[in-house]
């Protein structure tokens, strides 16, 4: 891979990342509402302090936020603060930053989101190729039949589905939360680790079945394509093993494509994972969106939304750099 | 001479009508046709419902609250009083609404924007292209929370959410259309038909979009799909229209109530059915859409 084509990737990313923020910071002000109004209406609604001084103290915060400058200097500002991956102060939790939130939960979202798409990915793909594969057993190719069904469930649907089933009925797990209730976070203790594990037992399983369809069919699809090509035939016409040919001829070449949809999956894997997250009262990037809904906390909205876009724009292109690692006839070119 | 053996035999072949034609089609291809039985039951469910139900039986305090399924309420009721077969039938006809606007709206955006870009090229399609995929790696939802955020809750309605929903939802077929035109433009029977004259729009309505549209309603079917996905997502979170009985919002009502912990089981179960249920038939008609529309994975009889 040439230096241009890093540089032009870096350069997209760029370009990415100015859009999702210039997008988040005009959809708000197109609306009437001001955040710091809006915020201390509902507590003169919740009842606090009387309405007469509410323009007084929303005067003062717009100062302090610089919400009373021209728009195009409010921009610019934005936009260095977001290059600072700064994202400002939450109101309900002041004086903690937006970036604080997120980086409290940040390894409860990675590590939960992490595993189930790595393992979904890897499963996904087996049973796709061993699907598409005709001498494969028969048990074997009829195992993938269910989840090509499951394709179309989102998964937080599978996670109610789930928690009836499992959680409700057979009394199997928890159901919600990121460990019992009254337990004392100690990272130390084993019982406490097992406990955190079991909560995250079926968020995980909901996430996973809800996106292991997704690339059984896939990989099917490719993986039939594969078998027709000559470098197949020609590897068995030469006497080469079962095995070999699976793994070597047809698995690698068929994975090529299904890393390309692994970088353009990421964001409804976010997307599921905040919802799932929410759905399970987990801690998590979900959570603190969901509270900062609830409670009309805009910047903590906007700091986890533009957080996450980064993030994911980030790791696409870092799936893209990947590629010529994976595929030596890029790496050549 | 092989034409004049053959005459005698072509002769005896009556074309059937289209209906069975139709039929025999959707025998070979049976994801399609499962996909669109369960779509007809989801309709035919929705239509009895909406003509014998009392609507006003689908919004708070209207029923007995916290009742198991039973005879009387076949779903049971829920927290707030509200009726969840009547929840349902009101429900899905919502969904339905903003998957068939969403998506219909989407699809056209995406149809008119594909067929400038590539019909024209030069700058416009470079700008078009360009747009489509800077938007494209940025997660549409997290866009559309940010907008369904900023409007005021009391102002959401299922319009909105539609609106809202396509905002961010019409590169997707831009693209495919645009990639579909371009192949099509370098076809004979276009070169064929601008050599004879034909104009622009004559040549884009006449040549090209017969031949599209497998591909548009492919497209179509993939928008209301995502419409329908992203709309419940934004429910879910608590960003809907919260008066109206929408699925995603019945699931977030169920769970702010701990439904499962308070054993209120039927509360989030029946949505999460319906939704796996219109997700479904629509994931199985696009599948086999996809095979109507690329003739080498077509099944022939």
């Amino acid at each position: 891979m040439t230096i241009q084509l890093i540089l032009r990737r870096l350069f997209f990313l760029v370009l990415v990342v100015w859009a999702a923020s210039t997008i988040t910071f005009f959809i708000p002000r197109i609306s009437s509402k001001n955040p710091v109004r809006e915020r201390f209406a509902e507590l003169a609604r919740i009842g606090g302090f009387a309405p007469a001084d509410l323009e007084v103290i929303v005067a003062a915060y717009n100062k302090k936020f610089g919400l009373d400058k021209p728009l195009w200097q409010q921009y610019l500002d934005y936009i260095f603060s977001v290059a600072r991956l700064d994202m400002g102060v939450s109101f309900n939790k002041y004086p903690k930053t937006v970036m604080g939130l997120i980086m409290d939960v940040l390894p409860w979202t990675i590590t939960l989101l992490l595993v189930t798409t790595l393992l979904s990915f890897v499963i996904g793909n087996l049973l796709g190729a061993v699907a598409a594969w005709p001498r494969a057993p028969n048990w074997l190719r009829t195992f993938a039949t269910p989840f090509i069904l499951f394709q179309g469930v989102p998964p937080v649907v599978m996670g109610v589905l789930l928690l009836f089933f499992v959680g409700f009925k057979l009394k199997m797990a928890p159901l919600g939360g990121a460990y019992a209730p009254g337990r004392i976070p100690d990272w130390s203790s084993l019982t406490f680790l097992w406990d955190v594990l079991h909560h995250q037992l079926l968020p995980a399983l909901a996430l996973l079945l809800g996106s292991v369809g997704g690339w059984v069919l896939s990989m099917r699809g490719m993986g039939v394509t594969i078998q027709g090509e000559d470098y197949v035939n020609f590897a068995e016409h030469k006497g080469l093993g079962g095995q070999v040919i699976f793994k070597d001829y047809y698995l690698r070449n068929a994975l090529l494509p299904q890393v390309t949809g692994l970088a353009l999956a990421l964001g409804s894997v976010v997307t599921s994972g905040i919802a799932v997250e929410t759905m399970f009262g987990l801690p998590g990037l979900g959570q603190v969106l969901g509270a900062a809904i609830q409670s009309n906390d805009f910047l903590v909205i906007y700091g986890v939304v533009l957080f996450v876009t980064i993030a994911v724009a980030t790791l696409m292109v870092l799936v893209e750099f990947l590629y010529p690692v994976l595929d030596p006839r890029v790496r050549h070119q | 001479m092989t034409t004049a053996t053959l005459a005698p035999a072509q002769l005896e072949i009556i074309q059937p009508n289209r209906l069975t034609l139709l039929l025999r089609y959707l025998r070979r291809n049976k994801t399609l046709a499962i996909g669109l039985l369960i779509l007809l039951f989801l309709v035919v469910f929705t239509a009895t419902g909406l003509a014998t139900v009392d609507p006003s039986n689908a919004y708070p305090l209207s029923v007995k609250t916290k009742q198991p399924p039973s005879m009387e309420f076949p779903l049971g009721t829920d927290y707030f009083g509200r009726d969840l077969y009547v929840a349902m039938v009101i429900g899905l006809w919502q969904t339905a609404l903003i998957g068939v606007i969403a998506g219909a709206l989407g699809t056209l955006i995406g149809v008119i924007l594909g067929f400038i870009s590539a019909y024209f090229g030069g700058g416009v399609d470079m700008v078009i292209k360009g747009i489509c995929q800077i938007l494209t790696p940025i997660p549409a939802f997290l866009i559309q929370v940010i907008i369904a955020g900023s409007i005021d809750k009391r102002d959401v309605t299922i319009y909105t959410m539609a609106f809202v929903v396509v905002l961010l939802a019409w590169m997707g077929p831009t693209l495919v259309i645009r990639s579909q035109v371009l192949t099509m433009k370098e076809r004979q029977f276009v070169a064929v038909a601008k050599l004879s004259g034909m104009g622009d729009a004559d040549i884009i309505f006449k040549e090209i979009m017969p031949n599209l549209l497998p591909f548009i309603a492919a497209a179509f079917v993939g928008q209301v799909f995502s419409a329908v996905f992203s709309s419940f997502y934004l429910a879910v979170l608590g960003l809907g229209p919260l008066r109206e009985p929408l699925l995603g919002n019945t699931i977030w009502a169920a769970q702010r109530q701990s439904a499962f912990f308070n054993n209120w089981w039927w509360w989030p179960l029946a949505p999460a059915f319906a939704l796996v249920l219109i997700l479904g038939s629509l994931a199985l008609v696009n599948m086999g859409l996809d095979e109507l529309a690329n003739p080498r994975i077509r099944r022939s009889e």
